[in-house]
């Protein structure tokens, strides 16, 4: 091998060799969402010399992002390019051996194959629970193996699911949690070497698969709050007797109209978006967290607060409307950052 | 009697006849947003108020993170 060749160094670490890279070569990855979490995780699967990335994300830059989201410019925030576009330029420059292949999408049960199908693994980006419970349905079903990752403040959870083998998503939360009811990086805030630790421990697991290394891949879940200097390992044997996934093959998740809708309002600048499930909201709650962060104009029923241009409007059962925009996706993306879904 | 257990590896002296219900409830954490496991496995929401807990159990309460 020469030393001067783009992977010799991770070739030469003997857990990888020959062997493991020409196997990364020929591997396919999609990345879902690309936020704080999808960009380190991309940025170093695409440097390692994966064959094919789909990277995929429904919002623009903007310039809030630039602080943790390592592949964007001030330029791509200036003109508010889409996330995945932006990356897949990126990513290209990094390494322009590897096959790119952006998706401006909100993934949803209704397209999950048309961006899924054919991957190896699939790491998870995403800054919401409802994505996360379609990913684990999709991926048990088809056989596929995901790495959880989810970061906010200084903390960080991440666990890779290998279908029937490893303990699954729902084996350990066994339904998303009501919107509304958990802090998101918008309210609670966030901090980039957080994030991209997180983004770095997903693509590792995910170069382990790759390599044909499940032996050396991670079992269980590892929880971080690298604030306090606390990294814990909770450590789960296989999968859970009875868990309605990857037990009983239930995927409610892939049902059309499962995640949550968004339906943009006839002849309004506007979007409808409903929340996932049925959970209890606490509009009070919400009100709190959102204080945090913005400005909330608290009209006894109603919350009204002011985000990146646009104006949403929030109800006791969750229903938000968003003004100023007709794009269903960006209603859902600001939806899932601010409230939480 | 106490009971003595190990929760996020912080020992603790508990009331006996403590369940997984009360422990989340004195942790002030709300159920669906954590999961519960104990010496290795995971106890399912729904025996949470079924599920006392023994003298030397290990618990982890992991809380679910959404952000990212």
């Amino acid at each position: 091998m020469d030393a001067t060749d783009r992977y010799s160094r991770q070739i030469l670490y003997p857990e990888i060799g020959p062997d493991g890279q020409r196997r990364l070569g020929a591997a396919r990855v999609a990345v879902v969402g690309l936020g704080a979490l999808g960009c380190p995780a991309a940025a170093l699967l695409a440097r390692a010399g994966v064959g094919r990335l789909d990277v995929v994300d429904r919002d623009l830059v903007e310039r809030s992002n630039l602080q943790r989201q390592t592949l964007y410019t001030d330029a791509d925030a200036a003109a508010g390019r889409p996330k995945a576009e932006a990356a897949a330029r990126a990513l290209s420059e990094a390494n322009p051996d590897v096959e790119i292949v952006p998706h401006l999408r909100d993934l949803s049960a209704a397209d999950a194959d048309a961006v899924l199908d054919g991957a190896d693994a699939i790491v998870d980006g995403t800054d919401n629970f409802d994505v996360r419970f379609l990913l684990n349905d999709w991926a048990v079903k088809h056989d596929v193996p995901w790495v959880y990752a989810a970061a906010v403040g200084a903390s960080g959870l991440t666990m890779p699911v290998i279908p029937g083998r490893t303990a699954c998503l729902r084996c350990l939360f066994e339904e998303p949690p009501p919107a509304g009811s958990a802090e998101t990086c918008d309210t609670a805030g966030v901090l980039g070497p957080v994030t991209t630790v997180v983004g770095a421990l997903a693509a590792l697991e995910t170069l382990k698969l790759l390599a044909g290394r499940e032996d050396a891949v991670r079992r269980g879940l590892l929880q971080l709050d690298l604030w306090h200097n606390d990294l814990r390992p909770v450590a789960v044997e296989g999968p859970r007797e009875g868990c309605p996934c990857c037990g009983r093959r239930e995927f409610p998740f892939l049902a059309r109209g499962r995640g949550g809708t968004a339906s943009s309002l006839c002849g309004r600048d506007a979007v409808s978006v409903r929340p996932a499930g049925d959970g209890a909201f606490d509009l009070a709650a919400t009100r709190d967290r959102l204080q945090r962060a913005y400005r909330v104009v608290d009209v006894g029923s109603i919350l009204r607060f002011d985000v990146d241009g646009l104006r949403v409007t929030l109800f006791a059962d969750g229903r938000a409307i968003v003004h100023g925009t007709t794009d269903e996706a960006r209603a859902r993306a600001v939806y899932a950052r601010t409230v939480g879904s | 009697m106490d009971l003595n257990v190990t929760v996020n590896d912080e020992r603790r002296a508990l009331p006996a006849g403590t369940t997984v219900s009360d422990l989340l409830a004195l942790l002030d954490l709300r159920v669906d947003l954590v999961a519960v496991e104990r010496n290795g496995e995971i106890v399912p929401k729904a025996r949470h108020a079924e599920t006392p807990l023994r003298e030397g159990d290990r618990l982890e309460v992991v809380t679910f993170v959404g952000g990212g």
